[in-house]
């Protein structure tokens, strides 16, 4: 692989971190869901390019998927879905963005520190790829534990599942059977998830998770 | 620490190019493995033919035995499937060991469906019994095929998923719900200490297949925890004391022929994956591991024959006395690791061969009895042995099969229970110069324990048979009893005939596991067929042989001689009168010996150590209109001591734990970010 | 083998066989005549058990009603197994033809085979005394049988064998020496023979005393030509225990394979004189002891098994003990 293709694709996954902090940063739903989109638009870019480096014609599918799906379509959807409920203005954390985005910044010292030194003996892109990758599934579920609202959790696990496909894609000779497996098992997560947020809502009048916990049964 | 031999055979897998003339098996046992799958599946279009299915079904077993037979001596020969996994596929492969299980498990499984073809037709409700059982033999001849792990792991499971089901199938029964959950959680933990097995022995490369796990072996650390985890597992499901709890409940639960299978083949199947562990794949034993398997063999025996003797419950019985055969199994296991680990091959060999021959036996024998068993159950309509007595009037061949069963099982010449026994007996009477005193103590303390054994079990087939064939009937349906169809007299008859050959030309499976025992210690028994008349001599003849079937002329030839010069120089004359019994002959049957009673000398003899038996009279209060009457109490130590502790500790945390399934969605996911970033922090660290 | 040596061990070995089936009754009676003489009585003749034999023979079997076939087949397997048992046991001269086909621990198997019938005959006609005797003899086997096959594997550790007459031969040699498993092994097996044989203190072969019985108990059924049977298996069963002890602990004298006739004579009297030094020994001791509680004799028992079981674990430990 030659030197500016190496940089391309390191530059693509890092990005992608980059996004991944921007959503921590990001209060409010619709910028939110703006940096996903930019988030999946980032990986169909880099998985677009990891075909071309690695003569795959199937990951063209794959980024084709991506960016017609997570980039387009789902945050689509959940813009009209935030509309509709008329929370497009809920300012929601529960704790500081300092204090996330120092965790954040943890975290990616320790997939960094946990990845290089597992994978000394493969492909240095290899490498780097999967440790960002790594960053960016923890940075997504940091995202999920510190917001309260359901549809961010929702944009949280989607970040996750980028971070997923990004790991996927950089390992060679993952079969076009799995990352097709894990693209359906994501939608439907997302269909259950979407029907859920309009049922509670119309229960609750509410999206906030913390609501439905008052009608747990048993102990509190 | 003596050397290790070299291995041949597995450790060239999958490199057997060089296969030649000689037919390769595996392809025709795979093939085994999709029709008795298809048949589990055709058994659910088909509701009403069930005979055709377990006829089919014998046939393939057959069929599994045959390819287990011609084998045993084949080069290894390997075959991977696309199935499964995407990166690893289904690896199989069928080498010497391998071989030497699919042996029980043809023969087994054969046995059971055969005797199933009439036994079946009682059952009530057969739509939840017939799918499984080709199932349960289709899963078991997996994993002793599986050459990776994922395919072991998973055939493992589906043996006892299936196995469950089976248990569960007359759920209407008293007990039968708890003793298919017991016998749930046994398996799941089994399942999961070889899970943990596998893992280490895979490595932190992930070499899943055998071949794989086999050129980077364990050592140290690793390698005694993957012994310890896979003596768990194995042992869980071959019933090894103390984790035997599930087997006396899970066993009699099933349909016969399903205990049958149970008891006969799905332990071997446990067998052989704590051989295939231990021996082969986590390499040569080091000299502690054998002092533990002696330990455990030895305590497994004794303990089951003694619960076995106090036990009336006829399928309950047996099963305690699968646990006793399972601790001889691994007697001789163990004295193959101690010769090993020590260098003393001979020794290994012959202890090896005695294992897997008993193993072997125990099948044969085993399934011999539940088959009887199931017939007594039709028949008399009741397990219960203290409600029988004097089948051996109205179920004429049961009782025949039944009295060779035990007689074979009760080691007694010249029967094949005996030939096992007494060549782990020649092992261990070799006794070479062990450098450690745990060996040095454990090797006859474990001869002592044998012996010990050996004769408590024959005095519970006593008791056993006499109780419920011999005397006369205790009660009404005892008395009307009546024999069980052809099939299943044809099954019983067939295994009964194989006890008798086996222990009259054992050559012949000495010979048959010679290949198997080199395989794995890199030598073998000398050849035994062919020699002086048929006689086993394992070591040299100046030392020990035995000629079961000149044993079995002198016997016929001296008893027809007795016979004969009986009738001719003395009265042949025959009168039938009343019972002499001392001249009060009293014709109520109440006044028998009961099983209880029978066993009470011995129950106080051992029981007051092993089972803190108590007995007290219980004495009405006068005016009160009862009967009186001794109880008995009677305790197992090992659920006193281990299970009881264990639930009760479960109760207190999960009781604590309770408050955790009250927390938001958003905690929950802190809980798993959490524990991710730990453990993902501790490997950053530890390495 | 050479077919004059091999025509040699094949007639010692029949001669063994119908020497042991014609002196066991002689033994019977010698135990007894010793019993008699130490209490003062004058007793039955030596030939005695030979005439009750003839006379069970001659009178014709009552059955009980409900009498299966095995009952009847019973006596006659309880025999034959006994008699095998005591074919293979080297008397007079090692050698034997078919001394190969088991080994010591054969002959412990064959011997359970005959107790395994014979307990079982007792439970067939559903009475009460055949029952109190099976479960009683179950329970003395389960400690006898271990031991037996402890003092086994003392002998044969010391032998490096269990082929008897190979043990036999090795003993003789004089390599073995005084040793003090083998002391333990010998004290173990006449506890054993005690107990085997059902005499005083485990059993009296002489009473009726329904409590005290065990063996009797159990053969209270038969008549005829079974009891016939079965008296006469007991009586082999006691040559071979004396037999054994004989051969494997004191085996002077004993012929070797190319001995002349003039060892063969001598082995034949040297084993003539053992046997009866062992039944007057026997008849002695039966004198000095009164019989045990049924619950004391696993005590006695287990003590035998112990001591094979010590002498075993001390072989194991160290070669010299």
């Amino acid at each position: 692989m030659t030197g500016i293709s190496f940089d391309i694709s390191h530059m693509l996954a890092g990005f992608l971190v980059l996004l991944s902090f921007l959503m921590l940063y990001q209060v409010r739903l619709p910028p939110l869901l703006n940096v996903l989109a930019a988030h999946a638009f980032a990986l169909s870019l880099s998985v677009a390019w990891q075909a071309h480096t690695q003569d795959a014609p199937h990951l063209y599918i794959t980024a084709a998927i991506a960016l017609l799906f997570k980039a387009i379509l789902v945050p689509w959807v959940l813009r009209r879905m935030v509309v509709r409920m008329g929370i497009h203005r809920e300012i929601e954390n529960v704790v500081g963005i300092g204090l996330t985005m120092l965790a954040a910044m943890a975290l990616v010292a320790l997939s960094l520190e946990f990845m290089l030194p597992l994978t000394a003996k493969a492909d240095p892109v290899v490498r780097e790829d999967i440790a960002l990758a790594l960053s960016v599934v923890l940075i997504g579920l940091l995202l999920m534990v510190t917001r309260r609202n359901a549809v961010s959790q929702v944009v949280g696990f989607m970040s996750l599942e980028n971070g997923i496909n990004l790991a996927a894609t950089g390992a060679r000779g993952m079969p076009l059977v799995v990352e097709i497996s894990v693209a359906f098992s994501v939608l439907i997560a997302f269909i259950v998830i979407g029907v859920f947020l309009f049922r509670i809502r119309e229960r609750f009048d509410s999206v906030d998770v913390g609501t439905l916990h008052m009608f747990r049964g048993g102990r509190q | 620490m003596g050397h290790c031999s070299p291995r041949a055979g597995p450790t060239d897998w999958p490199g057997a190019e060089d296969m030649g003339h000689q037919p390769e098996m595996i392809e025709p046992t795979a093939w085994c493995i999709a029709a008795l799958l298809a048949l589990s599946a055709l058994s659910v279009c088909l509701p009403r033919r069930h005979g055709a299915i377990y006829a089919a079904a014998t046939l393939v077993c057959l069929a599994l035995l045959w390819c287990g037979a011609t084998s045993l001596a084949a080069p290894v020969s390997g075959l991977k499937l696309p199935l499964g996994l995407p990166v690893t596929g289904v690896t199989l492969s069928l080498d010497p060991l391998a071989a030497a299980f699919l042996i029980p498990i043809g023969l087994g499984g054969a046995g059971a469906c055969l005797y199933a073809i009439g036994y079946g037709q009682h059952e009530a409700e057969p739509a939840r019994v017939v799918p499984f059982v080709p199932l349960f033999i289709a899963a078991m001849t997996l994993a002793v095929l599986a050459a990776d792990a994922f395919v072991f792991l998973f055939a493992w499971e589906l043996m006892s998923l299936a196995s469950w089901a089976l248990v569960l199938a007359r759920h209407r029964e008293d007990g039968n719900i708890h003793a298919a959950f017991v016998y749930l959680v046994m398996a799941v933990f089994s399942g999961l200490t070889l899970l943990l097995a596998f893992g280490l022995l895979a490595g932190t490369e992930g070499g899943f297949t055998f071949g794989a796990i086999r050129a980077a072996r364990p050592t140290g650390g690793t390698a005694a925890l993957v012994f310890v985890l896979a003596t768990i597992g194995a042992g869980a499901k071959a019933g090894l004391v103390p984790l035997h709890v599930w087997l006396p409940l899970a066993h009699p639960a099933a349909p016969s022929h399903v205990s049958a299978l149970m008891s006969g083949v799905m332990t071997k199947v446990a067998v052989y994956g704590f051989i295939r562990i231990v021996f082969d794949l986590a390499g040569p034993p080091v000299w502690w591991e054998a002092a533990i398997v002696l330990a455990l063999g030895g305590a497994t025996a004794a303990l089951g024959a003694l619960h076995a003797l106090m036990e009336r419950d006829l399928k309950r019985l047996l099963a305690y006395s699968t646990i006793e055969n399972i601790g001889i199994v691994f007697i001789g296991l163990g004295l193959a690791m101690a010769f090993q680990s020590n260098g003393f091959t001979p020794g290994a060999v012959l202890a090896l061969t005695a294992a897997l021959f008993h193993a072997l036996n125990h099948t044969v024998f085993k399934s011999l009895l539940f088959f009887g068993a199931g017939a007594v159950l039709h028949g008399a309509g009741t397990r219960d042995i203290g409600r029988l007595g004097g089948l051996i009037h109205r179920m004429p061949w049961t009782h025949a099969a039944m009295l060779t069963g035990c007689a074979a099982i009760s080691a007694l010449p010249p029967l094949n229970g005996f030939v096992s026994e007494w060549m782990t007996f020649q092992a261990i009477l070799l006794r070479p110069d062990l450098p450690q005193w745990g060996l040095k103590i454990m090797i006859p303390v474990d001869g002592a324990l044998l012996a010990l054994t050996a004769a408590l079990a024959a005095a519970c087939f006593v008791r056993m048979h006499g109780i419920a064939f011999l005397g006369r009937p205790r009660s009404e349906p005892a008395a009307t009893a009546h024999e069980t169809d052809a099939w299943s007299t044809a099954a019983m008859a067939l295994f009964a005939a194989l006890c008798l050959v086996l222990g009259l030309v054992p050559g012949i499976a000495v010979d048959g596991l010679a290949p198997v025992v080199s395989s794995l210690l890199g030598e073998r028994l000398p050849p035994q067929l062919g020699d002086k008349w048929l006689s086993l001599i394992p070591i040299s003849a100046s030392r020990s042989s035995y000629n079961g079937l000149l044993v079995f002329l002198f016997l016929a030839s001296s008893t027809m001689i007795v016979v004969a010069l009986a009738h001719r120089f003395g009265s042949s004359a025959t009168r039938r009168a009343p019972a002499w019994d001392c001249g009060f002959p009293d014709p109520r049957p109440e006044t028998q010996y009961t099983a209880e009673s029978f066993s009470q000398p011995i129950r106080r003899v051992f029981g007051a150590l092993v089972f803190r038996t108590r007995e007290t009279v219980d004495m009405p209060a006068p005016g009160e209109m009862r009967a009186g009457g001794i109880v008995r109490y009677s305790r197992d130590l090992a659920w006193d001591g281990i299970y009881t502790p264990i639930a009760t500790y479960v109760g207190i945390v999960s009781t604590r734990l309770n408050t955790i399934q009250f927390l938001t969605i958003r905690r929950y996911l802190t809980f798993v970010f959490l524990s991710l970033v730990a453990l993902l922090l501790a490997l950053a660290l530890w390495q | 083998m050479n077919q004059p040596a091999s025509l040699w061990a094949l007639s010692i070995q029949f001669a063994q066989m119908l020497l042991v089936l014609g002196l066991a009754p002689l033994l019977t009676g010698l135990v007894r005549k010793t019993k008699a003489r130490i209490q003062r009585r004058q007793g039955p003749p030596l030939l005695q058990p030979y005439r009750d034999l003839r006379r069970l023979l001659n009178k014709e079997s009552v059955l009980a009603e409900n009498a299966s076939w095995l009952f009847q087949v019973a006596p006659y397997l309880i025999f034959s197994f006994t008699w095998v048992a005591a074919a293979l046991v080297p008397t007079f001269a090692t050698g034997l033809m078919f001394g190969w086909t088991g080994d010591l621990l054969a002959i412990s198997g064959l011997l359970g085979a005959a107790r395994f019938f014979q307990t079982l005959a007792g439970m067939d006609i559903g009475t009460s005394f055949g029952g109190i005797g099976s479960s009683r003899e179950s329970m003395f086997a389960t400690l006898a049988e271990p031991a037996t096959i402890m003092i086994v594997f003392c002998v044969a550790l010391i032998a490096g064998s269990t082929q008897l007459s190979t043990i036999a031969d090795y003993m003789a040699s004089g390599a073995a020496g005084l040793r003090v498993s083998l002391a333990l092994a010998l004290i173990a097996l006449a506890i054993v023979t005690l107990a085997e044989n059902a005499r005083i203190p485990v059993d009296n072969p002489a009473t009726h005393l329904e409590l005290t019985m065990v063996h009797e108990a159990m053969v209270l059924e038969y008549s005829g030509r079974h009891l016939a049977m079965i008296d006469l298996a007991s009586h082999l069963k006691l040559l071979l225990y004396i037999s054994l002890i004989g051969c494997l602990f004191f085996p002077f004298g004993i012929a070797r394979m190319g001995g002349g006739p003039v060892a063969y004579l001598m082995g034949l009297g040297l084993y003539l004189a053992k046997l009866a030094a062992g039944a007057v020994l026997l008849g002695a001791f039966e004198m000095c002891i009164a019989k045990m509680r049924v619950f004391r004799v696993p005590n006695f028992v287990g003590a035998a098994f112990m001591l094979g079981l010590l002498g075993v674990l001390l072989l194991f430990v160290s070669r010299g003990m």
